[in-house]
């Protein structure tokens, strides 16, 4: 009986079984992977092995597997044999539902060959990201990878740059999205770079291009793997990742909940929910917020939360360049991209991080038809010698381009300041802002008014006159309500309401840029 | 926010709603929060104008939007806004008001301030200034008390100088005593003393504090009596030398010397007692020629002894419940009082109609000694009054900041009833439909309180707390049917938000072929449990039914035939999840032996040590005070000071690394 032999079947020759108990065997195989012994250790790390995560992420009973059958091909240094020729090799892929919705799934399997890619298990990869270009459908790739199959070599390489070139071709028109969840070292790192999100796990997931050993024996460094390529590194240093979440189990339940906001392609729809939280909802709490001294913070987090339905907010990147908040939310149930400025850090200014951040974020909702709700305090741009040699102007213009292209629904709140070039950049009417709103604590001037006066004044005495006239002037809402640039000035309270139903009607906009090979965003 | 005060008072009482008598055009309210709006009320109900004092981060509160008028008075620090008379008396002069109300606190009790107002022939909504001035003083209350035949606790009449002196009148009077401040009330510069030892640290913290919240640093000492009850008369005189006893309120329910839990009648008082008290309160009235409302406070012991504690020359913060079993409204009175009529009740008029309960709520964390200070933005703010007989005095609303600034005071919850057990079911209700979201609130150790056998059998001292809890509030402790009860729900809430997640609209891609599941296996996590479940819907065992929806804050459920109001944070779990969760490695927790963190917001007064010390266990690092409270953070354990990342006068938020040891 083919269930005697397991665990370790592998080591029978299977020439002698019928065809059907052959079937049996290789399918047994391939669901213990690598071995129990493995298992258990990928367990001690605290980690899920491959199919554990897949069964979590999926809904039950809906996974379909492709390619258990597919063995690596490689024929060095006694990878021929038998026991080194494991069912489906270093990765389990396929296609499921996440609540009821299509999407397809590779999660790459540490206990056999530690994950390594082989071109086998890139081929198996590539065919799924086929499949769900095909259909229209997302990607989500779990990684747990010790790197290149070193044996393979060469056809390791080919290997990752075909799931590049499918990352890129795929790019904008399914939404993919990577969990790092183990190792991701080396070439292998941008595949998920090349994703839409990068999410991961903390304390057991790195990304790095070389390990510390090398940067050790190259800049003579010493850090550590957390340090060099950890969760909190990349969402909080470097901006690598998107999220971090705290272990496995954390992670995967709240894929599905992020899965939720997505569209299944850019040929949908945004996705509507129902929705038990009514659109007409009047947020009191939001008429006293802005607080009266132009310079004193207020969190923008919780205009955000106020507005959108349930309190329930997916931000994305809450840790890195926080003067800019992004995530997903819903309208009346629908998906809307939130960008907001925090008044709470830094001003609420825009600075080389915070641009970036902004703009690919802003990109990903017009690729995928989400309307973007935009709430709009900024003082500026971050001055200083550290922004201008970093680039800024370049930085700056990618967000200023990312919301001028876009041409989804555009909604903007200007919650207080609007100044100088921030004004324009932060989706304003200029930029095809569908509609452009004011609250009554709205400024929108070239500078603040301290700033102001001292340049028109300029060694005029009554400095203070002159402030007040200048504010009187133009710290309100007015000089950009009379020009048409805010369609109203709206009380607080009402934001919501009023978004609710500008949704509504944006729902049938269509908009078409010029016809172009590709733009070219200042990269 | 109108709505937000019903008038629970009885109807055959009506006689006191007649209508106003002409007194002022315009009062200001020199306060704020929940008392200033409570005297707004009144001033609307009654026809008179009311300015509102406000400080800068207050300009957009509740009370300034009620008033009709409003007046900067300064920034946030209390000293320099609510306190500053010079900035109140041009707030009066710029408005016209003609007299003042006080509410309780700030300026309430101060002489200086009445004087003032008197000098600019502004009517002050209290006592007389020399009435003031004899019972603020704790010192000279207890003389003219004893000369007023009230009963009096032993203990020394005198200021006490030095530390020294407190030892050696503590031994005197005999352990325990209590050391407070001459000048205060309210419970802050209040220290009890079993020993020497105490004594001296009880004299350096009480004579801190009544400098930082009274500016008079002068104590006194006195036989502390131990379990008391802590049962205050409410009187009410006029300037004719008339005055009433308003029956007691019971105030025995405190931590820290701060009441939490009020209610009157009393349960322990016989109408001998009663009456004994409250012709000893209308004696020391009369005594200091008392008009307008005022308190006289007493500790009873377990054989109904008495014993005078303060007078409170001002409106007390319970007083609702008074007006609530009386059905008199005590700020209208004294607006009366203070234009000068005469009472318009003898005592044979003062009914004592139902039973009536105050809880307070305050913003701070019931689980760090019965609750230290919280504070934040109240993202999410329901008061109960969906309820009848309910009454919330507040001076919040949805969007408030409760800041360190001033007293965390949330709201006070009154309930009123026939009887006791109709007051305090009500009370229960309450509290279960109260939805405050954004800072940490006392309403599970309120429910815990009114719901105690001890508390609903009467049998309570102030010591309450203490003895109840000996190791502190650890939270409802829940019993087997309550929890499954709970974990009902909690399925209920986790099926309903999964089956809508498959629902989405307008999109044909969704598998047509649903699995329809009927029957879950789930994990729910519940404070440190994990418990398992299996919910068939449609034929379970326990049924979950009711009006809700996921965007719900309060979940009115029907769980087996009995109505229930949850509010709860359970995490559910398929089984599958909670079977792979436990490989996921528990996160390592920090040491905190050898760190010490704030665990308020506060500002820090004094650090008593520096780097390199060597301190003992319990030994004193640094003082934080908050809300004008000052709190002693000790070390955990023997060791050596790291560092230290705080300096007198810094302004530190909860959690903030204080010192580290070594």
């Amino acid at each position: 009986h083919p269930a005697f032999l397991l665990p370790d079947c592998r080591r029978y020759s299977v020439g002698h079984l019928s065809v059907k108990e052959r079937i049996d065997m290789k399918r047994k195989a391939a669901l213990v992977g690598g071995g129990q012994k493995r298992i258990d250790a990928q367990h001690k790390r605290g980690k899920l092995t491959a199919r554990e995560r897949v069964e979590l992420l999926l809904d039950p009973e809906s996974f379909v597997e492709s390619d258990m059958f597919v063995e690596h091909r490689c024929s060095d240094f006694g990878m021929e044999q038998d026991r080194n020729k494991f069912p489906g090799d270093s990765v389990v892929t396929g296609r499921g539902r996440i609540n009821g919705r299509l999407v397809y799934v590779f999660s790459q399997d540490f206990t056999v060959f530690g994950g390594s890619l082989s071109g086998a298990h890139a081929q198996k990869i590539c065919k799924i990201m086929d499949q769900a270009m095909t259909v229209g459908a997302p990607v989500i790739g779990l990684n747990d990878s010790g790197g290149a199959r070193i044996q393979e070599g060469v056809e390791s390489l080919a290997g990752y740059a075909d799931i590049f070139l499918r990352n890129v071709l795929a790019s904008g028109v399914v939404p993919q999205i990577s969990l790092i969840m183990g190792p991701c070292a080396g070439g292998a790192v941008y595949s998920p770079a090349l994703t839409d999100f990068t999410f991961m796990v903390k304390d057991t997931s790195y990304l790095f291009i070389t390990g510390p050993d090398v940067v050790k024996s190259v800049t003579n460094e010493d850090v550590t793997q957390e340090e060099l390529g950890g969760a909190k590194t990349h969402t909080t240093v470097s901006g690598v990742a998107h999220h971090a979440f705290e272990n496995d189990v954390d992670a995967l339940l709240n894929m599905r909940e992020f899965f939720n906001f997505l569209p299944l392609s850019n040929q949908d729809p945004s996705p509507i929910r129902a929705c038990h939280d009514p659109s007409d909802r009047l947020v009191t709490s939001l008429d006293t917020i802005v607080p009266f001294e132009t310079t004193k913070a207020y969190d923008m987090l919780d205009i955000i939360h106020a507005i959108v339905d349930e309190r329930d907010f997916f931000e994305i990147m809450p840790s890195y360049a926080k003067n800019i908040v992004v995530g997903f939310a819903r309208m009346n149930g629908r998906t809307v991209g939130i960008v907001g400025n925090q008044p709470k850090v830094a001003s609420g200014c825009l600075d080389i991080n915070s641009s970036v951040k902004g703009a690919r974020f802003v990109r990903f909702c017009d690729a995928f038809n989400i309307p973007i709700i935009t709430f709009v305090d900024v003082p500026g741009f971050l001055p200083g010698t550290a922004q201008e040699y970093g680039g800024i102007i370049r930085h700056g213009a990618k967000l200023l381009y990312a919301f001028a292209e876009a041409t989804v629904p555009k909604i903007t709140i200007i919650t207080r300041k609007a100044y100088g070039g921030a004004y324009d950049v932060m989706s304003s009417k200029h930029l095809r802002g569908d509609v452009n709103y004011a609250w009554p604590s709205a400024e929108v001037a070239v500078m603040g008014a301290k700033g102001a006066v001292q340049i028109i004044f300029r060694g005029k005495e009554n400095q203070a006159e002159a402030e007040a006239e200048y504010v009187e002037k133009f710290a309100n809402p007015f000089p950009a309500a009379v020009r048409g640039f805010v369609d109203d000035i709206i009380e607080p309270a009402t934001t919501r309401k009023k978004i609710c139903r500008d949704l509504e009607v944006l729902a049938s906009k269509k908009q078409v840029n010029p016809w172009k090979k590709h733009a070219n965003i200042p990269l | 926010v109108k709505k937000s005060r019903r008038c629970v008072g009885d109807k055959n009482t009506k006689s006191v709603f007649c209508l106003p008598p002409q007194t002022f055009d315009k009062i200001l309210i020199a306060n704020r929060g929940e008392i200033a709006c409570r005297v707004i009320k009144t001033c609307q109900k009654m026809g008179i104008k009311s300015v509102a004092v406000h400080s800068d981060v207050d300009a957009s509160a509740v009370h300034v939007k009620m008033a009709d008028e409003a007046v900067c008075v300064g920034p946030a620090p209390t000293s320099k806004s609510y306190l500053n008379m010079d900035a109140i008396m041009d707030a009066i002069r710029s408005t016209g008001a003609q007299a003042v109300h006080p509410g309780y606190g700030f300026l309430s009790e101060n002489k200086e301030f009445a004087k003032r107002l008197a000098a600019e022939g502004v009517t002050f909504i209290g006592p007389d200034t020399h009435a003031i001035m004899a019972m603020g003083d704790k010192i000279e209350s207890k003389l003219i008390a004893k000369a007023a035949k009230v009963n009096t606790i032993p203990g020394f009449d005198g200021v006490v100088e030095t530390a020294d002196d407190a030892v050696k009148i503590a031994q005197q009077i005999g352990y325990p005593v209590m050391i407070k401040a001459s000048a205060g009330g309210g419970g802050k510069g209040m220290r009890i003393a079993w020993n020497d030892e105490e004594t001296r640290e009880g004299f350096r913290f009480s004579s801190q504090e009544a400098a930082s919240s009274f500016g008079d640093d002068r104590l006194l000492i006195e036989k502390y009596i131990d379990n008391p009850r802590h049962i205050e008369i409410q009187v009410l005189a006029d300037k004719h030398g008339n005055a009433l006893w308003l029956n007691e309120r019971e105030c025995s329910i405190q931590r820290r010397n701060q009441k939490v839990v009020e209610e009157a009648p009393s349960t322990f008082l016989d109408s001998v007692t009663r009456r004994a008290m409250g012709e000893q309160a209308v004696q020391l009235a009369k005594a200091v020629q008392y008009s307008s409302a005022g308190t006289v406070e007493f500790l009873v012991d377990s054989k109904k002894n008495f014993y005078f504690l303060e007078m409170n020359t001002r409106l007390q913060v319970e007083h609702p419940i008074t007006e609530c079993i009386t059905g008199l409204d005590l700020v209208e009175q004294m607006i009366r009082v203070a234009k000068g009529y005469k009472l318009l009740h003898k005592q044979e008029d003062i009914p004592i109609n139902g039973w009536a309960i105050e809880s307070r709520v305050y913003a701070e964390d019931p689980y760090k000694s019965f609750g230290l200070p919280s504070i934040g933005r109240l993202s999410q703010y329901q008061e109960p009054l969906n309820l009848s007989n309910v009454r919330v005095d507040s001076g919040i609303q949805e969007g408030s900041d409760i800041s360190i600034y001033y007293d965390p005071m949330i709201s006070k919850l009154v309930t009123y009833g026939a009887t006791r057990a109709e007051a305090l079911s009500k009370m229960e209700d309450a509290l279960d439909n109260y939805v405050i979201r954004g800072v940490t609130h006392n309403i599970p150790l309120l429910r815990e309180i009114i719901t105690h056998p001890r508390f609903i059998s009467g049998d309570i001292s102030t010591n309450f707390l203490p003895e109840v809890y000996p190791d502190g509030f650890k939270g409802h402790q829940l019993e087997v049917g309550n929890r499954r009860e709970l974990l009902a729900s909690a399925a209920a809430l986790y099926i309903t938000a999964q089956l809508r997640s498959q629902k989405v609209l307008g999109n044909l891609r969704v598998s047509s072929t649903p699995v329809e599941c009927t029957h879950w296996e789930l994990c729910a996590e519940l404070g440190e449990g994990l418990y398992s479940m299996e919910v068939e819907v449609d034929g379970g065992k326990v049924e979950v039914s009711g009006q809700w929806n996921l965007a719900s804050t309060l979940l009115p459920l029907t769980i087996n035939g009995t109505d229930r109001m949850l509010q709860f944070k359970v995490r559910v779990l398929s089984k599958l999840a909670a079977e792979l969760n436990s490989y996921m490695p528990e996160k390592v927790a920090e040491d905190t032996s050898s760190i010490l963190r704030s665990p308020m917001p506060g500002s820090v007064v004094a650090v008593s040590v520096k780097p390199g010390d060597t301190v003992a266990e319990g030994q004193e690092i640094c003082v934080i005070e908050a809300m004008k409270m000052q709190n002693s953070l000790t070390a955990a354990k023997q060791a050596k000071v790291k560092k230290v990342h705080c300096k007198p006068g810094e302004t530190v938020g909860e959690g903030d690394l204080l010192v580290e040891l070594e």
